[in-house]
């Protein structure tokens, strides 16, 4: 099996989890699971860092890469904080 | 120390499953905290971990864009008010697009100075520019639209869809010519394609689709990310990717939905002229021989009532009456009354909107019910108290087959006993469809301001 095929498998495995798990979600958390989702799909940071950090004969890599990397920071941090900024608002009756 | 190979690979693995974990959590309010902590460690392990990857030869520029980054994403979620949260993931979106396009522009880069290019990969730089890319505009346009620096109309021109058929196909030949050729002009040039179509999907989608569109952007930022996932041949974004594809892509489908539409016609747009031009206020109101109550009539019945149920929509974010209707709950709650709130899946401008404005203004959690719980309660109820909602409390939805929205699902308000509806003139709702339950015996409109007169109810109250 190639790795085209075996990243095939992992993905549609991850379609029927990623399908069972939101349906699990409540509405009132609809917005969080936005910013939530919004923070976690930064992980794509992990291919920016790689290019920002190919170093030397890249070509202009490095910057694209940077800009990437900053972007996908913006995702990360402002998603979480954010998603945990409304979650604390949620309360019960006291 | 260098991470190779497995140990890389079960870093990534463990960081997989706390994003499932933190998803899962938002199961409950209570779970949910702990959820998102759950996500912010697997994201930790997993950045640190591809810091340790040998293929990282400088770390300047890393390190740079995540101080950088940092410290803008911490200072925009710390400052952003609750109302503009769709904004706010718009742009996130925007973001995601926009990094996937750099990330397989600067590994098809990297790739060639390595002499490592092939035409598997290529094919995967190809799908996940474009994805990016339309991802990065369309966030854009509707960033724009939910910010007000563009209209929320719909933007329609004769043989819209044909172009952008035209477009599509034009791009995927340029991708063709790429993938053969291995000309880096020509992804450039499908890059740009995918940019202008990203534009012109979302320009002719009206206002009141926006929740379909913040959901359905959702998904194409996760699929744009599963796309890198495919390039880099990692297994963690293909996994988040696809996590956060279908969780856009089920939140496309609740909401369309709940609106009674098909996303195909959400996408094709042209639905909802915005304001149209009816006359305004009590005058029209009494032409029309609908009823009008002034705000003391409308605290009278509600401080003498067992329950109240209040349905909040956009026009409550738009006017920020959040916490001046929090302080009428407690007023009522104080004096022995039950207040609920009934929300719609579409209230508002994205999934979930109403719940986060009426925590922040700390409603408790529990005394806010989604449609289905709250529909046999109007029974009940001696008032409904609609502030800032419409269509989605409009009758005429269940019993008159020939009006747009026929068939969608609604807050079924006219079963109160009596209604009050606050509004700010007599303009249909977004749909551009009048509200049959104005029509109704017991239904009253209060004209007003949702902010100024749920004030006045609260000094009417404490007076009395």
């Amino acid at each position: 099996m190639s790795a085209t095929m075996i990243a095939l498998y992992v993905f549609v495995l991850a379609c029927f989890i990623g399908y069972w798990v939101i349906w699990g979600v409540t509405p009132s958390l609809h917005t969080p699971l936005l910013s939530l989702t919004n923070a976690i799909s930064g992980i794509i940071i992990v291919g920016a860092i790689l290019v920002a950090g190919f170093g030397q004969g890249g070509g202009p890599a490095g910057i694209i890469g940077f800009i990437a990397v900053t972007l996908a920071s913006i995702n990360i941090f402002g998603g979480f904080v954010v998603t945990q900024r409304m979650l604390a608002m949620f309360k019960k009756k006291k | 120390m260098q991470l190779t190979g497995n140990y890389l690979a079960l870093a990534y693995l463990v960081s997989a499953t706390l994003f499932i974990l933190g998803l899962k959590s938002l199961t409950h309010p209570a779970s949910a905290r702990r959820g998102n902590y759950y996500a912010m460690f697997g994201m930790l392990l997993a950045i640190a971990a591809t810091a340790f990857n040998p293929a990282i030869r400088s770390y300047d520029f890393i390190v740079a864009g995540i101080v950088l980054g940092a410290a803008i994403g911490t200072l925009i979620a710390l400052k952003i008010r609750m109302t503009a949260m769709p904004q706010l993931v718009a742009a996130l979106h925007s973001f995601v697009g926009l990094t996937a396009v750099l990330v397989a522009v600067g590994t098809y880069l990297t790739h060639r100075a390595q002499g490592t290019l092939n035409t598997v990969l290529m094919a995967e730089l190809f799908v996940g520019a474009f994805i990016g890319a339309i991802t990065f505009t369309g966030s854009l346009v509707a960033f724009g639209k939910l910010q007000g620096i563009i209209t929320g109309r719909p933007l329609i021109f004769a043989g819209q869809h044909i172009l952008n058929m035209m477009i599509a196909l034009v791009m995927l030949g340029f991708g063709v010519d790429f993938l053969l050729h291995n000309q880096f002009g020509a992804l450039l040039i499908l890059i740009a394609l995918a940019l202008t179509l990203g534009v012109l999907l979302i320009v002719p989608i009206g206002g009141a689709d926006m929740p379909v569109v913040v959901s359905m952007l959702n998904s194409y930022s996760g699929w744009a990310a599963a796309a890198t996932g495919f390039t880099l041949g990692n297994n963690l974004l293909i996994i988040t990717g696809a996590l956060v594809g279908f969780s856009g892509a089920i939140l496309s489908y609740i909401m369309s939905k709940a609106m009674n539409r098909s996303i195909g016609s959400i996408i094709l747009g042209g639905f909802g002229g915005g304001e149209s031009t009816a006359g305004t206020g009590a005058v029209t109101a009494a032409a029309k021989g609908i009823k009008t109550a002034a705000v003391e009539d409308a605290v009278f019945l509600m401080a003498n009532a067992s329950k109240v149920i209040i349905v909040p929509g956009y026009g409550m974010a738009v006017a920020q009456a959040q916490h001046a209707l929090k302080e009428l709950v407690d007023i009522l709650e104080s004096k022995g009354v039950t207040v609920h709130f009934a929300i719609h899946p579409v209230a508002g401008r994205m999934p979930g909107h109403m719940n986060v404005l009426l925590a922040e203004a700390d409603v408790p959690y529990d005394h806010v019910f989604e449609m289905e719980e709250i529909n046999p309660e109007f029974t009940t109820a001696d008032v409904a108290l609609v502030v800032g909602a419409n269509d989605v409390t409009n009758p005429a939805a269940k019993s008159d087959k020939s009006s747009p929205i026929y068939g969608m699902p609604i807050l079924d308000v006219y079963k109160a006993r009596q209604i009050f509806f606050i509004k700010r003139s007599m303009n249909p709702g977004y749909s551009g469809v009048e509200n049959q339950l104005f029509y109704q015996d017991n239904c009253s409109l209060v004209f007003g301001d949702a902010k100024k007169v749920c004030e006045k109810m609260v000094v009417e109250l404490k007076a009395a």
